[in-house]
């Protein structure tokens, strides 16, 4: 991984190779399963897969929204030139602070107030954090993994250590949780349709805007004169300064942006999904995230898809041990432990960082501090 | 501790970490020992600080001697014993293998996030060993323990491998093996190496021939601490008195020079990788065959991560790595006394630890703002706003 840089049109055809591979072995696979007599048994499982995608919507895309959240902010660190491994940290502390604010705000001013006020908290929790890792990757020029390093071990520290100081020796009870909009029975029950839009719309405020924030930040990235600058900055930051943009600023600014993002996946897991907080309750989601970011092609929508797909994994694993897909195959799978189904997200992003399925090629920059004076 | 800091110009194009960033801004192993000992200061100045924001929230009122009575509760409880000095020891014991598994990595240019997954993947395969096979004593301790070792090296080889052949970043690649060992190892401890008997999934207690024997009477202090120390003794031959050494030294460095002097950078990140993963590998083969004695399918640690820290605070050098590891050592073995004394949280030294790393990370930065200061001149490191 010299400093070359590769252009942004080769990574497109990359993918698109990457599709034709996997589409010509899942399809061989099928003439072969179905050459074998298994045609039936597939028609079976595949209508279970069908049925279990169109009940459970809401539950992948519950599952993805930390991760996605996560990913966009990685990406917006990333696609500027700083690695960021702290969105871990940075998620748990600001979903420990959102959690405080709503809890102790909750009888003060109600419960819908403060719970918008903790995500409030969250996001400027994320951002003071993403201030830390910027000083410490831009100014500082401090290696940019220990940086996250110690944004990860603090927030693990101080996180507990304020839990059990604040609140479990406290008789603080919960926090409010967010509600999503009450949408009218007859658009629930169209096919199809209705449960996309219920576990979009219907689940809550930072679910539903998962997909907005997802569109928005594509068509920045890529659309915008912003998005050109960040993206000069991150692949060839002497260029960038040569032509007059600011690296500093611009990385400043794109790693503080990004802890917004951190911030909502934080809020999102304890003021919409639980209403509580637990010890290390991220469970590393924030690496998954990365994994995600990666697996998307450091990409608003293809970091989205890689969370559905991660999300979709671990709904998969506990949809077989409720309900058995039918068949052999369908025993088969549902006697797979939970394990395997959690490893799915990390093998797969393995397999697409060694470059089986495509290559997996990150900004020219990252991870480089940028020294106006080295050569 | 006689090498000079290594020479500047790390870092190509993202290949390696700057290793000259980890190991100092110049200057002597005096220099470093001053800035290590403020950083150590300062972290504990923030640890004292939080207790005294805690022991303004408590209901018994603000003591603002708290800090000093806790710090000392601490002690007493890490060094004030020869049972809590034998705790103290266990507790070093294992920080010392994942630091020097992380120092070994970081002279090569290698960020070794997966000490964590290594660890795991040591422990467990120790456990099956010391559980399964029957050796008379010293022999089925040495054959666990090295298998400890080549688990772990196994576990550090395909990052390595990935590196080397695909480019593929080690970090983001050992963060994945860390899940994958947690969970695989967490699958295998509760299906087909379970221990039938056991209320909870766990691997059977391993065989008492493969138990490090107990070094004290009447304390928990086992024969581990002999085992990291040798490996301390060995990494730093090895990194420093050896061609190896020298060639690892000289990748981490600048990988471009060391290819044009004939060495392999390739070899040279599978081979440390791998020696890095088998030290950790030790570190959780130790952990099983001095405490626990099985491995349980839910193993809760952090060593790998501690690691990390070891690792920079002991400056990516051996002997640096077994101070900076009983210094944690005793955070950790104290914090429980600290609690019992005072009702501080024993998570107040993970702040502490990470504060730590936080000052010796930002050491280049303050240290040059220190004396610009000093000196009074207008020249200091540019603000965010107006650098470029």
């Amino acid at each position: 991984m010299s400093a070359t840089t590769a252009p942004v049109t080769r990574s497109r055809i990359r993918i698109s190779r990457a599709w034709a591979i996997t589409l010509g072995v899942t399809v061989g696979l099928l003439v072969l399963l179905v050459a074998l007599g298994y045609g039936p048994a597939i028609v079976d499982l595949a209508i279970w897969f069908v049925e279990f995608l169109l009940s459970r919507p809401y539950i992948i895309l519950g599952f993805a929204v930390p991760i996605a959240y996560g990913a966009l902010c990685g990406v917006m660190n990333e696609r500027s030139g700083v690695v960021n491994i702290g969105i871990e940290g940075m998620i748990l502390s600001s979903a420990f602070t959102g959690f405080l604010a709503g809890a102790y705000l909750n009888p003060v001013i109600g419960d819908v107030p403060a719970a918008l006020v903790g995500v409030v908290v969250a996001v400027l929790t994320a951002m003071l954090l993403s201030v830390l890792h910027a000083w410490l990757s831009i100014t500082v020029m401090a290696d940019q993994i220990i940086s996250g390093t110690v944004i990860n071990i603090l927030a693990l520290g101080a996180t507990a250590y304020f839990n059990q100081l604040l609140i479990s020796t406290t008789d603080v009870t919960g926090a409010p949780t967010l509600q999503g909009l009450t949408l009218p029975e007859a658009l629930i029950d169209l096919p199809i349709v209705g449960p996309l839009v219920n576990a979009v719309f219907g689940q809550g405020p930072i679910q539903a805007s998962l997909i907005f924030a997802v569109i928005f930040l594509q068509f920045m990235l890529f659309r915008s004169r912003w998005g050109l600058r960040t993206r000069a900055v991150g692949e060839h930051p002497k260029a960038a300064d040569t032509v007059g943009i600011n690296v500093i600023a611009t990385r400043y600014r794109n790693v503080i942006l990004g802890g917004v993002f951190a911030g909502l996946a934080g809020a999102y897991l304890t003021l919409e999904s639980v209403g509580s907080f637990q010890d290390g309750m991220t469970a590393g989601v924030g690496f998954i995230a990365l994994a995600a970011m990666i697996f998307g092609r450091w990409t608003p929508v293809g970091a989205f898809g890689a969370a559905l797909l991660f999300g979709g994994a671990r709904t998969l694993g506990q949809a077989v041990q409720i309900d058995a897909p039918p068949g052999q195959i369908g025993e088969w799978v549902a006697s797979w432990p939970a394990q395997i189904f959690g490893m799915f997200p990390y093998i797969l992003t393995i397999i697409v960082l060694a470059g089986v399925v495509g290559r997996a090629i990150p900004p020219a920059a990252d991870g480089i501090p940028y020294d106006k004076e080295a050569n | 501790m006689t090498e000079a800091s290594a020479p500047a110009g790390g870092g190509m194009g993202g290949m390696s970490v700057n290793a000259t960033a980890l190991v100092g801004s110049g200057g002597g192993w005096r220099q470093q020992l001053v800035g290590t000992a403020i950083a150590v200061v300062l972290g504990l100045g923030v640890g004292a600080l939080l207790i005294l924001l805690s022991s303004a929230l408590s209901e018994e009122g603000f003591d603002p001697r708290l800090p000093f009575t806790a710090y000392a509760a601490l002690l007493e409880g890490s060094l004030g014993s020869m049972r809590g000095i034998g705790n103290t020891l266990n507790a070093t014991t294992p920080l010392i293998l994942v630091g020097l598994s992380v120092a070994f990595a970081f002279r090569a240019g290698l960020f070794n996030i997966g000490a964590q997954g290594q660890f795991f993947v040591g422990a467990f395969v120790a456990a099956v060993v010391g559980a399964w096979i029957g050796l008379p004593f010293p022999l089925l301790l040495l054959l666990s323990l090295f298998m400890g070792f080549i688990g772990g090296a196994a576990w550090g080889f395909i990052p390595g491998f990935l590196k080397a052949w695909r480019g593929a970043h080690e970090v983001v690649v050992t963060i994945m093996l860390n899940s994958i060992a947690a969970l695989g190892l967490n699958l295998l401890a509760s299906t087909w190496f379970k221990d039938p008997g056991a209320s909870f999934p766990r691997t059977p207690d391993v065989h008492p021939e493969a138990v490090l024997p107990i070094l004290v009477e009447g304390t928990k202090m086992h024969a581990g601490i002999i085992v990291a120390l040798i490996a301390a003794v060995v990494v730093w031959f090895v990194l420093f008195k050896s061609t190896l050494g020298f060639e690892i030294r000289t990748t981490g460095a600048n990988p471009n020079a060391a290819r044009y002097a004939g060495i392999r950078p390739s070899f040279i990140i599978v081979l440390t990788m791998s020696i890095a993963g088998g030290l950790a590998g030790i570190a959780g083969a130790v952990e099983i065959l001095g405490i626990t004695k099985n491995y349980p399918a839910e193993y809760n640690t952090t060593y790998g991560f501690d690691g990390i820290a070891v690792a920079l605070l002991g400056r990516v050098h051996p002997f640096g790595v077994v101070g900076a590891a009983l210094l944690f050592g005793i955070l950790r073995s104290g914090a429980g006394s600290m609690q019992r004394a005072t009702d501080i949280p024993i998570d107040i030294i993970f702040i502490v630890q990470g504060a730590i790393i936080l000052f010796v990370a930002a050491e280049p930065f303050l240290r040059k703002s220190f004396r610009a200061r000093r000196r009074k001149t207008p020249r200091r490191a540019a603000p965010a706003g107006s650098a470029a």
